[in-house]
């Protein structure tokens, strides 16, 4: 059975980045007035032609956004388990060759994080884990998901790929939504920032979708790692990617975060910078291209960004995370995989999204109807 | 104007009204009330049953609203039922909307599944209202197992297109034995006004009122819409004709 590899591997990547780059005026001006619009459409929205046409860009995105989505965003709070990992990446906190002290969460470390995000009001939780088979398998993430349906109405991972009966075992238990993301869906770029590690194998990564799909996830996140590769190709990539996933696994719902890099000292070389204004550039592009996608946003921006971002296309949005294993009820910044930019605590950031007239929504689904 | 009733609930308003989208609940809370709904609609996964003080739930709680708990986002029969279980024991009310779409993009509702979860959920004393696609024929079998109203889409949910569906509309309310409430897609007050002029016994309405600029408002422009839409329909809308009637070339003869 075709899967999105044989489609990833007939596109070619530098023609791509060509069309992109060529794109005119006409062609963005055509992809902002027609009703429905093409993966074709959506180059020209990415492109440079589009970035006079910002302000146009984000409000029609705004329009749909509201239309769809109405005046709400909901909430969720990534819940870090591990941050033991096998793999080498040369942009991660968690990588096998970074000198951090390594911990995994007991049962009773789980259930204290679960404590305090409950009394910030979560009920979407994010488990996160680096790929560390031994210690954090599917059978750690098992029991870590029976621990916490009794407290949450919906449970993504964001953890490394399963196979399709790993899958269909977690959903079960009651896995909602799985987040994984290519990182870049270049393959020889991805094997320069993957060397080591089951994550090198770009190919299994590339499918994990597909597996997902046959096992019947209810939703399913897309994406890269934004500064690996020209942002604007890798994009591309991506939306090639949910265009080809919404029509083959057409019962799934599905979801887009935009993890950025940035540049830092001694960090990995990152091929592209991306702007603030190229983020809302490709966010509003997003939205014009699929006025259904869930637009996921998380700490790693900053305070004034994400104020501005609600009104954009965004319709999902963390606040007060910890990227540190245990770090909600113990928070030991030596354990993080990155530090998080928009520290205001829960109360506050909803605060900021109701003085813009949007309800947070904490409850967004009943795990009693899976 | 006359009244509505459906399974043993009688009702004077004809705007039917949802709670999604809104900015606050308190300017739901307000819309609502303004509208004059007395069936308002709400979505079993967006509210803690379990909660008293939910934040959709706890403005809910007048005398003018009944609740009609949905079951949005389940995605076969058996999922619907248990949901509609569910929604029974915790708010007390036997109305279950029944919507089954397994297409999380466009929301289309599933036929098959929706006319075997309609088949149990009567069986099991439930007054189920359908959501469907506008369908005649799916209509009558629903109306076979016992369905207590039926709510055939005018255009894609949340699209503000109107009815578009006019003509299977209008062969729905001819043929139908209970009430057809026509769900989805109505954008301004003119649709709803025009649903309730081809014979619609009640509209819903949320996407249009919960995303206008001032909702209290938009509701008020729908209740007044839906009157006049039903007031001109039990008046008897006079015939339409595009040429002028004057003679009758082809009988003149006679006369």
């Amino acid at each position: 059975m075709e899967t999105f590899k044989e489609i990833a591997d007939n596109i070619d990547w530098k023609s791509t980045s060509n069309s992109i780059y060529s794109k005119t005026e006409v062609d963005v001006e055509k992809a902002l007035n027609t009703a429905k619009p093409n993966l074709e459409d959506f180059k020209a929205l990415i492109s440079p032609a589009a970035e006079p046409y910002l302000e146009e860009m984000a409000q029609k995105s705004n329009a749909l956004t509201l239309e769809r989505f109405g005046n709400t965003i909901q909430m969720y709070a990534p819940l870090y388990l591990s941050n033991e990992c096998q793999n080498i990446c040369t942009y991660c906190g968690f990588s096998l060759d970074v000198k951090i002290e390594r911990k995994t969460l007991t049962d009773e470390e789980i259930l204290a994080e679960v404590k305090v995000l409950k009394s910030y009001g979560y009920d979407h939780v994010l488990i996160v884990t680096g790929e560390a088979n031994k210690t954090v398998g599917v059978d750690y993430i098992k029991n870590a998901i029976q621990l916490m349906t009794p407290h949450f109405s919906h449970i993504s991972i964001e953890v490394q790929p399963l196979e399709q009966n790993e899958y269909e075992e977690l959903i079960a238990e009651g896995l909602n939504t799985v987040l994984v993301y290519q990182e870049t869906y270049n393959r020889d770029n991805y094997k320069k920032h993957h060397p080591k590690g089951k994550k090198s194998n770009y190919d299994y990564r590339i499918e994990t979708h597909d597996r997902l799909g046959k096992a019947g996830i209810h939703k399913m996140g897309v994406g890269v790692l934004i500064g690996l590769e020209d942002w604007r190709t890798d994009s591309f990539f991506a939306a090639s990617h949910l265009s080809y996933l919404e029509k083959k696994y057409w019962k799934s719902n599905y979801a887009i975060s935009f993890p950025r890099l940035r540049p830092c000292a001694g960090g990995v070389e990152l091929k592209s910078v991306m702007t603030d204004k190229q983020l809302v550039q490709l966010i509003c592009a997003y939205r014009i291209f699929n006025q259904e996608i869930e637009l996921s946003m998380s700490t790693r921006e900053s305070d004034t960004f994400r104020n501005n971002i609600i009104k954009l296309g965004i319709t999902s949005i963390s606040a007060d995370s910890k990227t540190d294993p245990g770090g909600y009820a113990n928070p030991n910044t030596n354990l993080e995989q990155f530090e998080i930019h928009d520290k205001r605590t829960t109360s506050q950031f909803i605060q900021t999204i109701k003085d813009q007239g949007y309800e947070p929504v904490f409850k967004g689904w009943d795990g009693a109807l899976q | 104007m006359s009244n509505l009733t459906i399974g043993n609930k009688v009702f004077t308003s004809r705007l039917f009204t949802g709670t999604g989208k809104f900015k606050s609940s308190i300017q739901m809370e307000e819309a609502l009330l303004a509208s004059g709904s007395e069936l308002v609609t709400m979505a079993l996964k967006r509210v803690d049953v379990q909660n008293e003080k939910d934040d959709i739930l706890s403005h809910l709680y007048h005398s003018q609203f009944n609740l009609l708990p949905n079951t949005s986002g389940v995605r076969t029969a058996k999922e619907a039922v248990f949901a509609a279980e569910l929604a029974r024991e915790a708010l007390e009310t036997n109305f279950i909307k029944l919507e089954i779409h397994p297409d999380p993009k466009y929301l289309m509702p599933d036929a098959i599944e929706t006319l075997k979860a309609t088949e149990e959920l009567v069986k099991k004393g439930f007054i189920v209202m359908p959501y469907i696609h506008a369908d005649p024929v799916l209509c009558k079998r629903l109306e076979e197992v016992g369905t207590h109203a039926v709510m055939p889409l005018g255009s894609p949910i949340g699209s503000n297109k109107g009815i578009r569906t006019s003509d299977f509309l209008e062969i729905i309310i001819d043929q139908a034995t209970v009430p057809v409430i026509v769900d989805a897609g109505i954008g301004a007050p003119s649709h709803a006004a025009y649903a309730m002029e081809l014979g619609a016994d009640a509209v819903l309405v949320n996407t249009a009122i919960a995303v206008a600029d001032n909702p209290v408002q938009m509701a008020i422009a729908f209740k007044l819409a839906v009157e006049a839409g039903r007031i001109a329909y039990e008046a008897k809308l006079g015939s339409v004709s595009n040429e002028a009637k004057a003679s009758s070339p082809l009988t003149s003869f006679l006369s």
